[in-house]
């Protein structure tokens, strides 16, 4: 175990020293945030750009013809370039920028539904989605007369894949699943569920909400459709998410949303529609977040994915030995690999008193089911705790926060 | 009942204040005050009687008796139970207009705001809005009779 404390070359203080929100006291008690599973702290630098744009360059952009205009674009579309860069897209005009990952999967379900899905056809998921990618495929099914089925997951949460490959068909127009697990960290085959979804002609969206700060994500390698993410789980502002699709499907997509920007020429007997990525853009967009999510993949990039994910392993590894120490302590989770996340319960305390007692004690966990119900429903739970690591938690804190759950399970016991 | 709803609220306030606002004494409080609820008949633990929040599960039953309206309460997470009971020492054995007519001021004096807030983890603010339904609902039946 001990070799694991020091996996990587990173000096966890100075980046500590990159983000204010850690450096405070609650409930008075130093702040130990291990909710990064749901969103995870913004370093200084982001915040700067935001501050910076609004103060020196804000204009709309794209059609503006003065200096500011022109600044605005330049940034925001900067960003799209250094998206596609960091996932390895082929083409900038395959990366579109939405409200979230959840938008990018509504996008994905409704247009390439509405174009490509009908009666009969299959829609494939797994049992450990999240919320997000679930319900708009059963909103497309109902309405289509599609099926959706659901790739099983074995007690340790992987997908079982002789089942799921047997699951994929002639029928299957659309595979969706995600590249981590928000609820159990349970990093999924993609590779090999990929290549048999296109040997029966389907295709495949993959959610990488949980993935993209913790895996090296290259959609050519993976060779993946559509790859949807979130840039507030990544160091990034909220209410800003990716889709990346393959320009052949988004050009053959009919537009999610109507307005500005996504139109070529309007006239009340015809509108054309523009190119991608601006096709599916309409409306003003989150300008600030856009241009500000830029230094978050800087951030990212400058302390290497490598040695981010070192450092978040030897996290995992140091919490999950911990907590296996703990008498009538549940890890719900246990598969061979896994992204910085601990779902677990304790006997005979309900998760909601042990997230209120954490947070006493300065910690902040998350508890409840994830939104992530059938899965809760599979392991016959109503909901976990939940402790997920980023780049600048420490062993330090997960020695706080394991001193602190054993001082909780005294008062229950 | 010679203290009114109020008179029982300033106790609560006065118990709570000498805790300091300190977080994890006012947790273990509540808690202790939960285990002090009387038990609730295992057969009034029905479907019906659930009030649901998002995390916490809360059974909620009202009885009309002569001198009032008698609640009895249970949950299944000992901080909600805990808050259920303090609801419940306030409430048992009001007429039904004085329920409805209630201003639960004691929550923001404690600092149990954040238990109602905008966030649906508890059921602290659809328990009170249930108190409130079954003191209208008897309020009516006794109109109506």
């Amino acid at each position: 175990m001990a070799n694991t404390l020091v996996a990587s070359d990173l000096d966890i203080q100075k980046i500590r020293g990159e983000f204010p929100i850690l450096h405070q006291e609650v409930n008075g008690k130093p702040l130990v945030y291990f909710d990064n599973a749901a969103t995870n702290q913004k370093p200084k630098r982001v915040i700067d750009a935001i501050t910076k744009h609004y103060e020196k360059d804000n204009a709309n952009i794209h059609r503006g013809i003065h200096t500011l205009a022109e600044r605005s674009t330049t940034a925001f579309e900067e960003t799209r370039k250094l998206v596609a860069e960091f996932i390895n897209a082929p083409e900038t005009e395959e990366v579109i920028f939405t409200k979230g990952t959840s938008e990018s999967i509504n996008l994905v379900a409704s247009s390439f539904g509405r174009k490509f899905i009908v009666a009969g056809d299959e829609v494939l998921i797994s049992a450990m989605e999240h919320h997000s990618n679930i319900v708009p495929w059963q909103m497309i099914c109902e309405e289509k007369g599609a099926i959706l089925k659901v790739m099983p997951i074995d007690e340790n949460g992987d997908i079982i894949l002789d089942d799921a490959l047997q699951l994929i068909s002639d029928k299957t127009k659309i595979v969706a699943f995600n590249h981590a697990s928000n609820s159990l960290g349970t990093v999924n085959p993609v590779k090999a569920l990929t290549k048999a979804a296109h040997e029966q002609g389907a295709k495949v969206l993959i959610d990488g909400a949980q993935a993209t700060s913790h895996l090296n994500v290259d959609v050519q390698d993976l060779g993946v459709d559509f790859y949807v993410f979130s840039a507030h789980k990544m160091y990034g502002p909220t209410g800003l998410g990716i889709l990346w699709g393959k320009r052949s499907l988004l050009e053959k997509m009919p537009p999610y949303q109507g307005g500005g920007e996504m139109i070529k020429d309007v006239s009340f007997d015809k509108t054309t529609y523009n190119d991608i990525p601006y096709k599916f853009e309409a409306g003003t967009p989150g300008i600030a977040n856009v241009v500000a999510f830029k230094e978050a993949i800087h951030f990212i990039n400058e302390y290497g994915k490598e040695n981010i994910a070192a450092h978040e392993n030897a996290l995992l590894a140091y919490g999950t030995s911990e907590l296996e120490k703990i008498q009538g302590l549940r890890i719900f989770g246990k598969a061979k690999e896994k992204v910085s996340v601990i779902s677990f319960e304790v006997e005979g305390i309900h998760h909601f008193d042990l997230g209120m007692w954490m947070d006493a004690k300065g910690v902040a966990v998350r508890t409840g089911h994830h939104c992530t119900q059938p899965l809760m429903d599979f392991y016959g739970i109503e909901g976990t705790t939940r402790a997920s690591f980023s780049v600048y938690n420490t062993i330090e804190e997960i020695d706080v926060f394991i001193t602190a759950l054993k001082d909780i399970i005294k008062k229950f016991r | 009942m010679s203290q009114s709803i109020s008179d029982i609220q300033n106790e609560i306030i006065e118990e709570f204040s000498m805790l300091d606002g300190d977080m994890e004494m006012t947790i273990g409080y509540i808690m202790e005050l939960g285990d002090q609820l009387p038990a609730m008949d295992e057969s009034s633990k029905t479907e019906d009687n659930i009030v649901k929040g998002c995390q916490s599960k809360v059974w909620l039953n009202a009885t009309q008796m002569n001198d009032g309206i008698h609640f009895e309460a249970d949950s299944n997470t000992a901080i909600t139970k805990g808050l259920v009971s303090l609801l419940v020492r306030i409430l048992n054995g009001r007429k039904a207009e004085e329920i409805v007519d209630a201003d639960f001021f004691f929550i923001d004096k404690i600092g149990l705001n954040r238990f109602i807030g905008t966030q649906r983890s508890n059921g602290l603010g659809a328990m009170m809005k249930q108190m409130k339904i079954y003191g209208l609902a008897f309020s009516a039946k006794t109109a109506g009779n």
